[in-house]
């Protein structure tokens, strides 16, 4: 199944759907990393709202694609994790150390934007 | 109910089907997840290591508590050390081997039996509070 | 019956009599079913149960009860009995009536149409012995039932209440903008655990909180378990981006974490729960400031 990937501005947006195989994932992982050489990226979100499961596997493949793309100049930001998928997940203790995790699409590109130093990024100030 | 893991895809068709039955049973959406990233490690070391194997899934009472139970079985090359495998090494990478410390954290049962060439059945369940 | 003194034969000869008797019994029962209903509920009134009910209501039910009591004598099967009075307590226990109603209602049940067999077999005693032999088992069988049934789906309305207390009793408080605190207060257990996990983990996508500011300075004391998830809960919560302070540590709590293997360093804690705030909104505060930078220079 292919996972569609965007490219909106510096950034590449990897959108998955549910039902993941093994495969899938891995092939997502090889896609990423050559789309982010190619169009030079800055920076990729993996928006993984859709996710009902995130196991052993995909966590290990999730920190592969950070690696990676780290190691070609750009950031990785994975988005979406749901409340259930991220209990289970540290249950299984599974933990997504050293890759960076927002709550959403907008989130991710906030974060990208400040770790890139983005001005153009719209940022909400808080006070 | 029963899932014949051969490859990939049947990983997903497993904890799939594992989702739909705790919905059914009854179980909140948190429980759920827990329930499939369960099904979807045993499933998946049975497509890494065993070749082929199935998912059996099943509805359970105990003394009116409502659960369910997945049995994993295959007839693979078996786990020597059972003690080994189920050792917690609290590695920041997780999920290393076979993930059954993991899996035993998430469910409320956990049996599994295995030997040296007799293949591995783990049985596990989640019960409903 | 055959002249073989076998005794599979003869307990199989048993049987067809008992149901035979169990035939005729229901169809007496189905035959004065007016009469025994109103018996019944003239009973029920007398007792003073059930007084939750209108005499409508009451006689519904009742007329209810007692088909689905001779459905049960008749085929001896009890599944849909047991359906039935999950049912009807689900119906009836938010209207107040109690266990010891339900019990009684049934017993009642189960003498009046005693005392209508009694009425009429009354001439013929061995017959009456052995339609009671019949009766007997399958009626208490069927009382059992009822109450099991009506226990079972009280404790588990009771046990949905005290749920919906605990959440209650967890509040997550939306602060400021993008700010949540997570109160707690008092001894935790495991489930009690796990629904703090949840509601924070909702609360952290609901109000797309940044940081969580979850304050323990009311917990007494944690054992290792809940230790462990307090931990997780802190794991899960980054995953959904957002950064958990822990204030309130006290020093016993702090040792159940060290003895579970916890690097505190790594944890953000602080003291209190108004520090925790103040660094929460520095953390919040912090990356305004850094994009107003360039804003001050050019001024």
């Amino acid at each position: 199944m292919q996972v569609p990937i965007l490219k909106q501005g510096a950034y590449l947006i990897a959108t998955v759907q549910s039902a993941l195989t093994d495969e899938d994932l891995k092939q997502l992982r090889d896609t990423l990393v050559l789309q982010v050489s190619k169009v030079r990226a800055r920076g990729v979100i993996v928006d993984v709202t859709a996710l009902d499961v995130i196991d052993s596997f995909a966590t290990r493949t999730l920190r592969d694609v950070a690696y990676m793309i780290r190691l070609r100049g750009a950031e990785t930001v994975i988005v979406g994790i749901q409340p259930e998928v991220a209990f289970s997940m540290v249950k299984l203790g599974l933990t997504l150390e050293g890759v960076a995790t927002s709550l959403d699409l907008e989130e991710g590109l906030a974060y990208l934007g400040r770790k890139g130093k983005n001005h153009d990024q719209e940022v909400r100030a808080h006070r | 109910m029963r899932v014949s893991i051969d490859c990939d895809s049947d990983v997903v068709a497993a904890r799939q089907k594992g989702r739909e039955l705790a919905s059914q049973c009854g179980f909140p959406s948190t429980d759920l997840a827990v329930v499939a990233t369960a099904i979807s490690e045993l499933a998946r070391n049975i497509v890494r290591y065993a070749i082929r194997g199935e998912i059996i899934l099943r509805l359970v009472q105990n003394d009116g508590k409502k659960g369910i139970e997945v049995v994993a079985n295959d007839d693979g090359p078996g786990i020597p050390d059972v003690g080994l495998a189920m050792q917690d090494g609290y590695s920041t990478s997780g999920g290393l081997g076979l993930g059954l410390p993991g899996t035993r954290r998430l469910m409320d049962d956990f049996e599994i039996t295995s030997d040296f060439g007799k293949g591995t059945t783990v049985t596990i369940r989640r019960w409903r509070r | 019956m055959s002249g073989s003194r076998d005794v599979a034969t003869v307990t199989q000869a048993r049987l067809e009599t008992t149901a035979s008797r169990l035939r005729e019994l229901v169809a007496h029962l189905r035959h004065q079913r007016a009469q025994l209903r109103e018996e019944w509920a003239r009973l029920i009134t007398e007792a003073k149960l059930l007084t939750a009910m209108t005499k409508e209501e009451l006689f519904a039910e009742a007329t209810s009860v007692y088909d689905n009591y001779v459905e049960a004598l008749e085929t001896g099967t009890y599944e849909a009995l047991q359906a039935y009075a999950r049912n009807l307590s689900e119906r009836i226990i938010p209207r107040g009536v109690e266990t010891h109603e339900v019990v009684g209602i049934v017993l009642l049940l189960r003498d009046v149409l005693a005392r209508s067999l009694f009425a009429t077999y009354h001439e013929d005693f061995n017959k009456l012995n052995r339609i009671l032999d019949a009766y007997e088992p399958a009626a208490n069988r069927i009382a059992a039932t009822v109450a099991v049934g009506f226990v079972q789906e009280r404790e588990r309305i009771i046990r949905e209440q005290q749920e919906a207390i605990r959440e209650l009793s967890t509040p997550v408080l939306q602060v400021r903008e993008r700010l949540l605190i997570l109160p707690i207060i008092g001894v935790i257990d495991p489930q009690r655990a796990r629904q703090l996990t949840e509601q924070l983990l909702r609360g952290i996508r609901t109000n797309r909180a940044k940081v969580v500011v979850l304050d323990i300075t009311g917990v007494p004391y944690i054992d290792s378990p809940v230790a462990n998830h307090l931990v997780q809960t802190v794991e899960a919560a980054r995953l959904l981006g957002a950064t958990v302070i822990v204030t309130g540590l006290s020093p016993e709590i702090a040792q159940t974490l060290v003895n579970i293997g916890v690097d505190l360093g790594k944890m953000n804690t602080v003291g209190d729960l108004q520090g925790g705030i103040e660094e929460a909104e520095r953390l919040l505060g912090y990356k305004v400031v850094l994009m107003q930078e360039p804003v001050a220079h050019s001024a």
